[in-house]
């Protein structure tokens, strides 16, 4: 099997503090990897260095083998790596139409047309179309994002990633704050992403990751704790310890 | 499939024509026919809509506020008067194209400093900037005539058909048409997948990156366009006047333009151009009944408007002009004040 996505030897400080330590993680093609930790881990410091928003002290990271560490934001996605925002980073005054729409055209390498009008390409507009059914966003294309319902908002979230066609795809936490009645859409989103994305899960939600992942690495205070199948780190002592606790029972 | 043809449509209706757009240009041009003793005016209040449009596309797409827009217009204005007073390029047309790409190539250079930062960095630099080149006018008056101006000016006719008039009536056509020509050509830009990055960016720069949008190459080019507007508005500053002189750097310039804006409101193109038709009313009625304290009613406006909030007066105040806007903009009318404009 190839290795979809690896750090080596990550690592990241802020003054004194170390955030990230020593991380060495393999993310397998095709895998649905879930990384879990307690609050203040350094969940959300790992990603933020996976996509490039930070800049690791040390270490490198690496997509499909290729070296990422040096680039920018936007040449990563452009290399298949996209992301999902854990607090909705969606474009409050467009529309899903207009949101999709940017993503495709940025992808196809058409974002920088300045004297085509939007909605004259037929390939754009064909992906446009099948994303949104997909998603279940084609009845509110037209609303602004700021006036969605949250669910929604967090579908066009994940399908705004999706848009950017990746192959390896980092979730943060998909279903944070959605309510009961529109979790089933999200979790339904998230089952029926395709096989051949590699995702990597970062989630709060133990019955979520038991159900869809199959590896789990366990992070505490920056560095890994352990990693294995599903079951492997439930029965694991040391992460019942720290992490699972109170949720092991349930 | 109905999903495709329903997005097509949809993503296409945003840039259509609407009726009130089309009435807001047949209006503009009737006024031209309509007020013969009024041409200096309606070319001033053109000049100064061509240049808010400028400060608009950057400031109402792409979020980038400035205090220093007056740099380009004097730019363009010092480059069109020293290519006719020294007959370099006699075409006024072709002029007004060099002192514009001049414009924009310092447009260019400077977006470096620009693009980093955010609002209150961006609007030191672009004051500072705006200073800078002010001064350098002044230092270098043996090209620009320092204080005095550029003295001696005379335009050849407009593609060698149109001479210039005593009373400005060439001056207003010639005006409203480069308004129009470049009025269509922003229309178009922000209506392309370019602009729809440009308003991604605005909204969240950091999720525009996360989908692929390359940020910072898509402002140097907004900037540089927007410097090129700038520039051609004070080319024709400088050729329907046949002046220019040191206050086309100056910083009331360049707040005037945020007032303007402020006025008209940003992100839909024509809050620029209604905006300089109500300011330099509001400027001639106040000079009118007060010639000295004008910028007292013209302060008193511009606290009313931000505290009031342009929203209420829309609704209670301006009913009307606000539904011609409504039909203009559609419903994206982005008429928010931007927090900058406390100035």
């Amino acid at each position: 099997m190839t290795i979809a996505l690896e750090t080596r030897n990550l690592e990241k400080s802020f003054g004194g503090l170390r955030v990230t330590r020593d991380l060495s993680l393999k993310v397998m093609q095709g895998a649905r990897h879930a990384l879990i930790g307690p609050n203040g881990a350094g969940k959300t410091t790992v990603i933020n260095q996976l996509t490039g928003v930070l800049t690791p002290n040390s270490g490198r990271i690496l997509l499909e083998g290729h070296d990422i560490t040096g680039l920018s934001v936007h040449r990563r996605v452009l290399r298949g790596l996209s992301r999902t925002f854990q607090i909705n980073q969606l474009y409050a005054d467009l529309t899903p139409l207009e949101t999709i729409g940017l993503a495709v055209s940025e992808r196809m390498g058409r974002g920088g047309d300045w004297w085509r009008r939007m909605g004259t390409r037929d390939d754009v507009n064909a992906e446009i179309a099948e994303i949104l059914s997909r998603f279940h966003l084609l009845d509110v294309m037209t609303e602004l994002t700021s006036t969605l319902p949250y669910g929604k908002q967090r579908l066009l979230e994940i399908a705004v990633a999706i848009a950017a066609k990746p192959r390896v795809l980092l979730l943060d936490e998909p279903a944070a704050g959605v309510p009961e009645s529109e979790r089933h859409d999200i979790l339904a989103a998230v089952a029926a992403l395709p096989r051949d994305v590699t995702v990597l899960l970062i989630e709060h939600d133990m019955d979520l990751v038991f159900s869809f992942a199959d590896r789990i690495s366990v992070l505490v205070n920056g560095g890994l704790l352990t990693e294995g199948a599903p079951d492997d780190v439930a029965r694991d002592a040391q992460v019942r310890a720290v992490y699972l606790g109170e949720a092991a029972d349930a | 499939m109905t999903a495709l043809s329903d997005v097509s449509t949809h993503a296409m209706a945003i840039a259509r024509w609407r009726i009130s757009e089309v009435a807001f240009w047949v209006l503009a041009l009737a006024c031209a026919f309509l007020f013969p003793s009024r041409y200096l005016i309606m070319t001033d209040i053109v000049r100064l809509g061509l240049f808010a449009l400028s400060l608009d596309l950057i400031l109402g797409y792409a979020g980038i506020v400035s205090l220093g827009h007056a740099a380009f217009f004097g730019v363009g204005a010092y480059s069109a008067g020293l290519l006719a007073l020294h007959g370099i390029i006699n075409e006024p047309v072709i002029a007004l194209v060099a002192a514009g790409l001049v414009a924009a190539v310092l447009g260019f250079l400077t977006s470096f400093l620009v693009i980093r930062g955010v609002d209150l960095t961006r609007l030191m630099v672009t004051l500072g900037i705006a200073l800078l080149l002010e001064a350098l006018a002044e230092r270098f008056s043996d090209i620009t005539g320092g204080t005095d101006g550029l003295q001696g000016i005379e335009m050849q006719p407009i593609l060698g058909l149109f001479a210039f008039d005593m009373f400005g009536r060439t001056g207003l056509f010639y005006s409203l048409v480069v308004l129009f020509i470049l009025f269509l050509l922003a229309r178009r830009v922000v209506h392309s997948p370019f602009g729809l990055s440009l308003r991604a960016i605005k909204n969240n720069p950091l999720r525009a990156a996360a989908i692929g949008v390359p940020v910072n190459r898509r402002l140097i080019a907004i900037y540089t366009l927007a410097a090129f507007y700038a520039g051609i508005a004070g080319a024709l500053f400088t050729q329907t006047t046949a002046l220019a002189s040191l206050d086309v750097f100056s910083f009331e310039r360049s707040a005037d333009l945020m007032l303007v804006l402020v006025i008209g409101g940003t992100g839909y193109l024509y809050g620029g151009l209604i905006g300089a038709v109500v300011f330099k009313m509001l400027q001639e009625l106040f000079q009118s009944i007060t010639p000295q304290y004008w910028l007292f009613w013209i302060g008193l406006v511009l606290v009313v408007i931000v505290m009031v909030g342009r929203a209420r007066i829309h609704r209670f105040v301006l009913f009307v002009p606000n539904l011609i806007i409504r039909q203009l903009a559609g419903r994206k009318a982005a008429v928010a004040v931007p927090e900058s404009d406390a100035s």
